[in-house]
């Protein structure tokens, strides 16, 4: 990974002409209604030839939407599409992709079984004969096209072994073989290191100098500023500026963003931890496919703190808090909890002890969508009294707390009886932390808490645990956005390959040290990134 | 929203289901006369529905006959029921009948000359268990090894046809007999308390109607079991036990099963064949579906097909209509169930209920049991 | 009973075992055309399994397919033979005209039974297991009916295809004859499976439509944004898998029988998904899969041709008849236990693909 940061190529003269240049593509007056909601309203957007051009805006402003109609998977309602100065009309994917857009979306796009080579040509493929695939030629232009671009990457290689900086690569190579010229990139860096980010910034900036058009989407402030030759912010489906990164500041952006001041960062306060509350040592888990995915794991959470762990997604973070509320059975080390062995205790028994764990994936553990806010406001302790007497349940108990804690948490809801499919995300998450929090607890685990939400509710959440931790309860934090756990950790400690690699301050810690330990594991600058403050 | 719209839009889908499909077996009864005999005849559909309903319930002994057929279908479509809450398909409904006939002529046969009240719930009790067992090898199976229960629950059917093939043969034989029949089960037969056969299979069904609901809706094992159904990842989050709750439920699926073997068997035959067969487990999946896996759905559900299929033997002597068409107005039934958000479209109902929705997606742990893996 | 008692306690278990082992090695030459055509319909279902699962569509309705293909194909020789008179047949199969019509009457029926399930699974977005299931049941209904209807005067189908005579030197051959006699002894259906499979193989892995049918069955929305209708390569597995189950019924109707009886398929199309699952979701495996399931059932058939000699065949007489009826179904539940967890199925399998709207 490390050949990306050769030098500049002739290609990468900057291009100083470029605004006599005519847009390679044009938007004219979006507009795409959903039932109830105008999720485009009269959009504006142009980009040209070499021009890496950002699309700022919170979860749900209309981004998504904006793009889907440039890719044919949506019909605008108004509006007109131009590329090289001719209207088209998009009819689909297939569509699009044959006039030159390509899109690498958010969540990858790649099927994990089949091979890089297979994800590659899949929908545009190299063929021999009528009906078969020239696998050889297809190879061959593969390594060529990734050569070309600064990387050496094996056709072979099944997608799903990749790592998700190289599957991101995969998904770039992809449009790159469609002979794509305009290049939409949702979130790329959601999940990447800041060295990842920056090599795959690298990648883009050769792109754009080959004289590709990039949109680059996104609501991580400094990137785009780092990044983008112009920047246009939507909001609630408007175009509410177009800006110049020179001269423009975060600050500014997170205004036009949210349309009203915000604190960028949260006021984690001052933490006075107590005793350990919960010590890890030598823990050892498996992943489903029985791999081991936690190695080893020691830690300490005092009581009072916010302990964040940094990782990229996938190197066993899940398995490690899975294995510390019971919900995976560890294969080898110890777990305490204020003094008493939990190791390898089923997740009621965990729970009744004082922890409380707010899932990362919401919707496949947290809550049941099919079942009204009553049950799933005490879907953790429904067997418990009041909510059950004996073997029988007592519905008024349950409603009476279920009322309490949906005025408590400010979750907005019609009545406590509807479904929780019916809420938004960011109110569903606050039906969980309601029910989590609600308790007096010893031990709070959070697993990417507020992934997916708007500023609003990610604010919110942020706020309670602050307070759970001033309330003297342990806190450990599990999250992919680096920035969400260098925010709010009081410590941080970097996993790697399913063990701690290393521990920092939270207040003092440098991203790009944390990051590089993200990355490498530190095993490249082990002396300088390890060191101090392993518990 | 009042009551009367309420209660539309509960049976609105399931009524004009039950309308289309007579409309569709007009067609089929008429075209496939016509194919048989070259003869078209209009009038023929209606002669077949007159006969089918007169043959339900036309007359005391007709409605004695539908409650008596209908008391095992509904142990069956809550034995279905049950385990569609949860999450599971128990296609093997048939199988866990057969079973349950089997357990209860053992016990019946062998305590024909004790006293009825030993003789009775001993039989019952023979029946449920080895239901229950029945229902208790794909749970297992599913738990711990992730077989779908479609599959395991489809072949212990024809293992169970061939168990009962088997028994009653080699061993439960009358020596005597020409043919492969057990003895009559004499004290351990059920009585009777209606008309001349109606016995009291249904009370028993009625009551195990009222168990299902308690236990689904005021005990924290049905809360359980139906977020098991719902969502099993969640369920494990929340601290419950899905595998263990699946084996739970499919035995008591298969215990339910079991029990409308047996009372069918204590009730009504009295004896077993080598031959001993039965339409009831697919005639259990069509009642849940209709029934909309709720208690009440489900007895009402159970009378209507219970009546077809009591008032079908009626139809084939009166009208000439195989009674065989039962099987194609059931399915045409299910179908327009299913296809129920296409139905709602072309008869612009709004507000009205999906036909099947908190049955889960069983297809969710097809082939490797993800959710139920650890 | 005594006997049974005696013979297992009589001699080691381990002893028995050998002699099993060997009594199969010694029959194998004579009961491998009956395993292969035992397992023609299990695996047409099988593969009827794999076309449909790996664009992401379960197929529980393949019973009910085959079923209604079988009856279809001897209810159409029954209109077809009057109507097209008595031919000679040809000498190759049999063939005559009305049973070429009636197989591709079947396989008409087939795919109209497909296309039904396609449109509930794929456009309704109904539960496929449900959906499934209730072509089974209307299959059981329908197929009953008219039966009833038409069986009353007894009339006959169009027959049944005639198994190939291979060349008497190919039989001879030392050590490899019995394959000949194995894989060409076979009617056209038969015969047509092999192909069927390995074709089938080397498309699913090696062709832009297998490649394309994967990536449906793995991740939809992956297909679509690279401009692959999904829906449309569903429909078009789905109605392909309904070819196949329908040669399957065919199969049972036109070429092993000649006749139909209520309820023939008897469970095939269930253990094809069990030889499907088993066979991890590939023809080759599958096919592979369908022959273990089949050599069960020809066992309880080899075992009362020829009974094998000494302590086993005391043992296996006394065991009832009804056991080897079971053995089967015994055998799928027991291997599909065994295997299940370790078969990794297509990832969107089962799950209705909606075309991306908001969000």
């Amino acid at each position: 990974m490390t050949e990306e940061d050769r030098a500049p190529t002739a290609l990468e003269e900057p291009v100083e002409a470029e605004d006599v240049r005519a847009p390679a593509l044009e938007m004219r007056g979006i507009t795409k209604r959903y039932p109830g909601v105008v999720a485009n309203d009269h959009i504006d957007l142009d980009v040209r030839p070499g021009e890496i051009h950002a699309l700022l805006g919170e979860n749900g402003a209309g981004k998504t939407t904006l793009m889907n109609v440039l890719y044919g998977l949506a019909r605008p309602d108004e509006g007109e599409i131009l590329l090289d100065g001719q209207v088209v009309d998009l009819t689909g994917p297939a569509d699009a992709i044959a006039r030159g857009i390509s899109m690498v979306h958010q969540h990858f796009m790649l099927v994990p079984v089949l091979s890089v080579a297979e994800n590659i040509v899949l929908g545009a493929e190299t063929m021999r004969g009528p009906l078969f695939l020239d696998r050889q030629e297809a190879d061959r232009r593969i390594v060529e096209l990734g050569q070309r671009f600064g990387f050496d990457i094996d056709p072979d290689a099944k997608v799903g072994s990749l790592s998700v900086g190289w599957q991101q690569r995969v998904e770039i190579l992809k449009a790159l073989y469609r002979e794509a010229r305009i290049l939409v990139l949702d979130e790329p860096t959601a999940v990447l290191t800041p060295q990842e980010t920056e090599e795959i910034f690298a990648v883009l900036r050769r792109l754009a100098a080959a004289g590709h058009s990039i949109i680059f989407i996104s609501h991580k402030l400094y990137e785009v500023l780092e990044i983008a030759d112009r920047i246009t912010v939507i909001r609630r489906g408007r175009v509410v500026a177009e800006r110049s990164p020179t001269g423009t500041t975060e600050e500014d952006l997170a205004t036009l963003m949210v349309g009203r001041d915000v604190d960028l960062t949260v006021d984690r306060g001052t933490s006075t931890p107590a005793g350990p509350m919960l010590v890890v040592e030598g823990l050892k888990a498996t992943d489903d496919r029985r791999r081991e995915a936690v190695a080893g794991v020691d830690l300490e959470v005092r009581a009072g703190e916010i302990l964040g762990i940094a990782g990229v997604a996938g190197n066993g973070q899940d398995e490690l808090v899975e294995a510390l509320v019971g919900l995976r059975r560890p294969t080898a080390g110890k777990v305490t909890l204020d003094g008493v062995d939990i190791t390898g205790h089923d997740p009621r028994s965990v729970y009744g002890d004082g922890v409380a764990y707010v899932p990362a994936d919401r919707h496949r553990f947290g809550i049941v969508l099919s079942f009204p806010l009553t049950d799933n406001l005490v879907l953790t302790s429904y067997h418990r009294p009041p909510y059950a007497r004996g073997l029988l349940r007592d519905d008024a108990a349950i409603r009476r707390t279920a009322v309490e804690r949906i005025e408590a948490f400010d979750v907005r809801a019609p009545s406590a009886d509807v479904q929780a499919s019916t809420l938004s995300g960011g109110n569903q998450q606050k039906v969980i932390v309601a029910r989590e929090f609600a308790r007096d607890l010893k031990l709070l685990v959070l697993d990417q808490p507020t992934r997916g939400l708007d500023v609003g509710s990610i604010e919110f959440i942020h706020r309670q645990a602050v307070a759970k931790r001033d309330a003297g309860t342990a806190i450990l934090l599990v999250s992919a956005e680096l920035d969400e756990v260098l925010e709010l950790s009081d410590r941080v400690a970097v996993m790697f390959r399913g063990q701690i690699v290393g521990m920092f301050d939270g207040r003092t810690a440098d991203k790009y040290e944390v990051g590089l330990l993200m990355a490498t594991g530190g095993r490249e600058r082990a002396e300088a990134a390890t060191g101090e403050a392993m518990a | 929203m009042t009551g009367v719209r309420r209660a539309w839009a509960i049976v609105a889908l399931p009524v004009i289901s039950i309308v289309l499909s007579v409309l569709v077996g007009s067609v089929v009864i008429i075209l496939s006369q016509w194919l048989v005999s070259g003869t078209f005849e209009l009038g023929l559909a209606v002669d077949a529905y007159a006969s089918l309903i007169s043959g339900s319930i036309g007359s005391f002994n007709a409605i004695v006959n539908t409650l008596t057929v209908a008391a095992p279908l509904i142990l069956g479509g809550l034995s279905v029921g049950l385990a569609f809450k949860a999450g599971l398909f128990n296609i093997g409904a048939q199988g866990q009948f057969l079973m349950g006939a089997l357990g209860a002529v053992i016990v019946g046969v062998t305590l024909r000359e004790a006293a009825p009240p030993l003789a009775i719930p001993a039989a019952l009790v023979g029946g449920m268990l080895f239901g229950a067992f029945y229902g208790f090898i794909p749970g297992v199976l599913k738990a711990v090894s992730g077989a779908h229960e479609v599959v395991t629950t489809i072949m212990l059917n024809f293992i169970a046809v061939a168990i009962v093939a088997g028994m009653v043969s080699e061993v439960l034989k009358v020596p005597a007999s020409p043919q492969p029949i057990t003895l009559d089960v004499v004290n351990a037969s059920l009585p009777v308390i209606l008309g001349r056969n109606g016995h009291i299979g249904i009370i028993y069904a009625l009551l195990a109607a009222v168990g299902y609901h308690w236990l689904l809706f005021r005990t924290t094992r049905g809360f359980e079991i139906r977020t098991t159904g719902a969502n099993p990842d969640a369920a494990r989050y929340a601290g419950m036990k899905p595998r263990r709750i699946i084996v739970w439920t499919m035995s008591v699926a298969g215990l339910l099963a079991g029990l409308a073997g047996a009372t069918e068997l204590l009730g009504v035959s009295h004896l077993m064949t080598a031959s001993y067969g039965t339409t009831v487990g697919f005639d259990s999946i069509a009642v849940a579906l209709l029934g909309r896996t709720s208690a009440v759905g489900i007895v009402i559900s159970a009378l209507f097909f219970g009546g077809m299929r009591a008032g079908a033997p009626a139809m084939q002597v009166e009208a000439g209509v195989p009674a065989d068409l039962v099987g194609v107005l059931q399915a045409t039934i299910l179908f327009f169930l299913v296809a129920g958000p296409v139905v709602q479209r072309v008869f612009r109902l709004r507000g009205v209920k999906a036909a099947i929705e908190d049955t889960g997606t069983f297809t969710r742990t097809y082939g490797g049991g993800e959710s139920v893996s650890r | 009973m005594d006997p049974i008692i005696q013979a297992v306690y009589g001699l080691p278990i381990i002893g028995l075992v050998f002699q099993l082992v060997g009594y199969l090695i010694t029959v194998l030459p004579d009961i491998a055309p009956i395993i292969l055509r035992g397992a023609v319909p299990i695996a047409l279902a099988a593969l009827c399994g794999v076309m449909c699962e790996r664009s992401g569509v379960v197929n529980i309705g393949i019973e009910g397919t085959m079923l209604v293909a079988a009856f279809v194909a001897w209810a159409a020789g029954v209109y077809l033979v009057p109507l097209l008179g008595d031919s000679v047949p040809l000498a190759i199969f049999g063939i005559t005209p009305a049973l070429v019509g009636a197989l591709l009457i079947a396989v008409l029926a087939g795919l109209i039974v497909a296309l039904l399930h396609a449109w509930l699974s794929i456009s309704v977005r109904a539960d496929q297991i449900i959906a499934g299931t209730i072509i089974n049941i209307a299959a059981f209904g329908i197929t009953g009916y008219l039966y009833s209807l038409i069986s009353s005067s007894s009339p006959e189908g169009a027959g049944a295809f005639v198994t190939f005579r291979p060349p008497e030197f190919l039989l001879a051959l030392p050590f490899v004859g019995w394959l000949f006699d194995m894989f060409l002894a076979q009617g056209p259906i038969g015969m047509g499976v092999i192909v069927i499979v390995v074709v089938f193989q080397v498309f699913l892995f090696r062709s832009r439509w297998g490649l394309r049918m994967r990536s449906v069955g793995e991740h939809p929305r992956a297909a679509e944004t690279v401009g692959i209708d999904v829906i449309r390569v569903r429909y078009r597995n789905v109605l392909l898998g309904g070819v196949l189950a329908a040669l399957g019924g065919a199969y049972l109707s036109l070429e092993i029988t000649g006749s139909f009886t209520q309820g023939m398929t008897a469970g095939r199309g269930f253990i094809g998904l069990a030889a499907m699952i088993i066979g991890r979701w590939t023809p080759l495996g599958a096919f592979g899969a369908a022959l273990m399931f089949s050599s069960f059932g020809a066992i309880g058939q080899s075992i009362n041709i020829a009974p094998p000699p000494g302590d086993l065949g005391v043992l296996l007489d006394q065991l009832p008849g009804q056991f080897f009826d079971a053995l089967p179904y015994l055998a799928t539940i027991v291997v599909l236990a065994g295997v299940v967890g370790r078969s990794v199925p297509p990832a969107a399998d089962g799950l209705p693909y909606e075309r991306e709207a908001a969000s």
